[in-house]
């Protein structure tokens, strides 16, 4: 935390459910088992959600941020089209979420994941490990420098394919802010072909997931830059937490 | 100040099967880029307290542990206390984080945490809440994480208590949220679904 800000204690707003995939959704076929039937109990913020542990700078190496290097052997690089991906971390009063944790993990720019599990042909790139971490400025702004990944086959339907996608998880200030998403890439056509994408009900919603691309940030001869904002729920102000009238 | 939403929280998407590449990558075998996994240890000193594990199973709709999954906890110190910029009610115990993230174990697809026991926080009401953990839970298949609570089944009077566990219309899925203890081992199995559904929060 860099401490300039006082800490905020109001609750969040309520989640807007419609906004999210339910939990169930057949076409995305593991969700079936998986998807609790019975209604969530609503809860007004308690101090359990309110608050959330901080993750200072000190838990950060100088090569979290930078997937082409990370994994790396010296001196070597991971093979892909050079991105950087950055942006701001914003709650949804537009205020930017500073010292938020974000990581991320993705396959390499074959569309394979360093996972034991994982069964695509696609080659492993033995300088890329896949995982990343950062935490935002006090403007909310964070960047990664990372490959590109590729689009990969998955068992769902008969010929699913998941679009190039980069996951994100977000640790804002509060246990009740915690968030798991995935950023896709402006223009690629595979999105609109996803199950998984599609659990999200409304198109607006399925937009905000999709970074442009922003030549402004362009490294010439080097990496291309993509941008995307992350919004997190945001929160009331506790000036009159007890008083009906105060929000 | 007039308080609105000017943007909308980005939506939520599955964790997906390689949740623990980016969350737990030691855990994953992606060894080298973090020194260790966030959020592995919770007790970083001489924590006041009980200490005791947790021991949780997360099921699925065919009552099979979900060895994918990925398990945050988050509670109060002995005292009651978060660990957390927006506890305005004192210092939470130095050496606890009372944060923690697992990935399960392979074979039993138990998570187990090396926790404290904590003390009672008070709800908004004024009235004191049981002791509890909060937990949230993604897998491959979650769309939106499940944020439910561990209490513990001991704690009989602190438990008939507690504003939230009052709120719970059919009385017999309490149980749903009850640990069981049995040495300094707390254990609970959280059901995704089926009559032993646990109650999730919308929190």
């Amino acid at each position: 935390m860099n401490g300039k800000q006082p800490p905020e204690t109001g609750a969040f707003f309520a989640r807007d459910r419609t906004w999210h995939a339910p939990a169930l959704t057949p076409a995305y076929k593991t969700s079936v088992l998986r998807s609790p039937q019975k209604a969530l109990l609503s809860l007004d913020g308690t101090i359990s959600e309110i608050t959330g542990p901080v993750f200072g700078h000190s838990i950060l190496g100088a090569q979290d941020d930078d997937l082409i290097h990370n994994f790396a052997s010296p001196g070597e690089s991971a093979i892909g089209s050079r991105i950087i991906v950055h942006g701001r971390v914003l709650d949804e009063r537009g205020k930017g979420v500073a010292g938020a944790l974000v990581e991320i993990w993705q396959a390499n720019a074959g569309g394979r994941y360093r996972h034991k599990k994982e069964g695509y042909i696609a080659a492993l790139d033995p300088n890329f490990g896949g995982c990343g971490r950062t935490i935002t400025d006090v403007h909310g702004y964070y960047r990664f420098r990372t490959v590109q990944p590729g689009p990969y086959p998955w068992p769902n339907g008969p010929n699913d394919w998941r679009p190039a996608h980069i996951h994100f998880s977000i640790f804002g200030h509060g246990f009740a802010q915690r968030l798991i998403t995935q950023m896709y890439f402006q223009h690629d056509p595979m999105i609109w072909k996803c199950p998984i994408v599609s659990t999200i009900p409304d198109r607006a919603a399925i937009e905000q997931l999709v970074a442009a691309l922003d030549m402004n940030n362009t490294i010439p001869m080097d990496a291309r830059a993509y941008s995307f904002d992350i919004v997190l729920r945001g929160r009331r102000s506790t000036l009159f937490e007890n008083r009906k009238e105060g929000n | 100040m007039a308080q609105s939403h000017v943007l909308k929280e980005s939506p939520s998407q599955t964790a997906g099967p390689y949740v623990h590449i980016g969350l737990t990558p030691n855990f994953a075998e992606i060894s080298g880029v973090y020194p260790h996994d966030l959020g592995a240890t919770m007790i970083t000193g001489d924590a006041a307290g009980e200490h005791i594990n947790l021991c949780l199973r997360v099921l699925d709709g065919m009552d099979e542990p979900m060895r994918d999954a990925l398990v945050e906890i988050w509670q109060a110190d002995n005292a009651g206390v978060y660990n957390s910029p927006s506890e305005t009610r004192g210092q939470a115990d130095p050496h606890f984080t009372g944060w923690g993230r697992k990935a399960a174990d392979p074979q039993s697809g138990e998570f187990h945490f090396a926790t404290i026991k904590p003390g009672r926080a008070p709800h908004p009401d004024g009235r004191p809440m049981a002791p509890h953990i909060s937990v949230w839970i993604v897998a491959r298949g979650i769309n939106i994480g499940l944020h439910t609570r561990v209490y513990f089944a001991d704690e009989e009077q602190a438990n008939t208590e507690d504003p939230v566990l009052a709120r719970i219309e059919h009385r017999k899925r309490v149980q749903t949220l009850m640990a069981i203890r049995k040495g300094d081992t707390y254990s609970l199995d959280i059901h995704l679904q089926g009559k032993r559904e646990t109650v999730f929060f919308d929190i």
